[in-house]
């Protein structure tokens, strides 16, 4: 049986980490080296880095940023942000990523799902899903650029179509629930869980272990998390004993 | 640890960086190669494997590596095998139908059922069947899997779709199914004590 993950994700904008919330109002929360060690020696069982940044510049730091991540990890990273054909994902493995996150290049380019996926593997292709909630409470429609474009992609029908076209995982974000620390959106959760099979990090909203358990009763193989870890609030150790307490099973490190 | 030189045969494949990463922070000197006669020489050497079986025999073969790689075995000289690694060290796969592998064991690599999720993907327990290797949980990216056990060989076991061979070892060589390179501290001290020659 695998563990239920515990994956901590910093972004990062011109070689520094900053925090999103609701993907706006960015604050400095540090080193991304340091960050990175701080997280695995607490337990983190992957790591997950997003590039915000808006420039080439930023896109370039970026690489310098992963190789220097990958001297100190001994765990999965998975990198995303600005992924816009497979010679950018192909660069961020050569930089040192294990699997490379794609999401508005996706929606524009499904083919690129298949391409990474046949060229680089299953397992190193992941696509970012951003959902937002439709007026009817019980359907999501897929946004991108951060939330600012609404496609006309329902949620569901997507993530079944990546898994056809062989992407290996789903980082599935509430934009509703994003920075709000207001708990996943469970209903969400078990909607795309139920609509594939391919394991769906759940992300956006988490402030307690209890909202942790939660998105795992929901069909969650892995939580995805930053304000809660980077404010301090709780330790990687911290929530995966209390996971453990709670009968869920988590790596042993 | 002593400055150890590791060769790591080159795939063409492009995230071998974590794998790099460990043997620097190991002490060790790593160098790519497909030379064949590194290949055979090498004091250690590490066979990755991402990709699909048939495509890494063509590349093995096409650079007449495979040979060497089945004597330095016969030989008993230190070598690791990762992931798809594994599975190469075997007869043949589900995956390639018709593709001989090294066959180096007469076994043949299986595709997990359609009662799990597949890939497997993600952290699982390592149970060995011997004192030499500590348990512990790794981290995998396999849909294929060694399911019929390496006789002659010592083994680990791990439960996903009943249970497979998740690791097997034998004098200096050790092939395992899981990433040891992605597997934190229990991975790192893994190669650690292949390259130290602890595993037998």
């Amino acid at each position: 049986m695998l563990k239920k993950r515990i994956i901590p994700c910093l972004d990062i904008r011109d070689g520094r980490v900053v925090k999103g919330v609701q993907f706006q109002s960015l604050r400095d929360a540090g080193d991304p080296v340091e960050l990175a060690r701080h997280y695995q020696e607490q337990g983190a069982d992957e790591l997950v880095i997003l590039d915000v940044s808006a420039t080439n510049e930023g896109r370039l730091a970026m690489l310098e940023t992963i190789e220097q991540v990958r001297q100190v990890l001994q765990i999965p990273l998975t990198v995303g942000g600005g992924v816009r054909e497979q010679a950018d994902a192909g660069r961020l493995l050569n930089a040192g990523a294990d699997k490379v996150s794609i999401n508005s290049a996706a929606v524009q380019t499904p083919d690129l799902v298949s391409q990474m996926s046949a060229r680089f593997g299953a397992q190193c292709t992941v696509v970012a899903v951003d959902a937002k909630s439709n007026p009817d409470g019980g359907t999501w429609r897929v946004v991108t650029r951060s939330g600012t474009r609404d496609e006309t992609l329902r949620v569901c029908d997507w993530v079944a179509q990546v898994e056809e076209r062989g992407a290996g995982e789903i980082l599935l974000t509430s934009f509703d629930r994003d920075g709000t620390r207001s708990g996943y959106d469970l209903k969400l959760m078990k909607a795309v869980t139920t609509a594939t099979r391919l394991p769906v990090i759940a992300s956006g909203g988490a402030d307690s272990v209890q909202h942790m358990l939660e998105a795992f009763s929901h069909g969650a193989h892995a939580v995805l998390a930053a304000s809660i870890f980077h404010d301090g609030n709780f330790t990687v150790t911290q929530v995966k004993q209390e996971l453990a307490n709670q009968g869920v099973e988590v790596r042993s490190c | 640890m002593q400055p150890y030189v590791v060769h790591i045969i080159e795939t063409g494949v492009a995230n071998i960086r974590s794998l790099q990463a460990t043997f620097s922070r190991l002490g060790c000197n790593w160098k790519m190669t497909s030379d064949p006669a590194t290949v055979a020489d090498a004091e250690f050497l590490v066979l990755p494997g991402v990709g699909t079986f048939s495509a890494a025999m063509e590349s093995l073969v096409a650079k007449s590596l495979s040979d060497p790689i089945v004597e330095r075995i016969a030989n008993d000289k230190p070598t690791l095998a990762i992931c798809l690694g594994l599975q190469l060290l075997c007869e043949s796969s589900e995956e390639s139908d018709g593709v001989q592998g090294l066959g180096i064991l007469p076994n043949r690599i299986k595709r997990f059922s359609q009662q799990v999720q597949v890939p497997q993907l993600g952290w699982n327990r390592v149970v060995p069947r011997s004192p030499s290797m500590e348990a512990g949980d790794a981290y995998f990216a396999n849909s294929f899997r060694l399911a019929d056990e390496p006789l002659g060989w010592n083994y680990s076991k791990t439960d996903y779709d009943g249970e497979f061979y998740s690791a097997f070892w034998k004098s200096n060589v050790l092939a395992c199914q899981f990433h040891p390179e992605l597997s934190g501290d229990w991975g790192q001290r893994l190669i650690a004590n292949w390259l130290e020659k602890k595993l037998c």
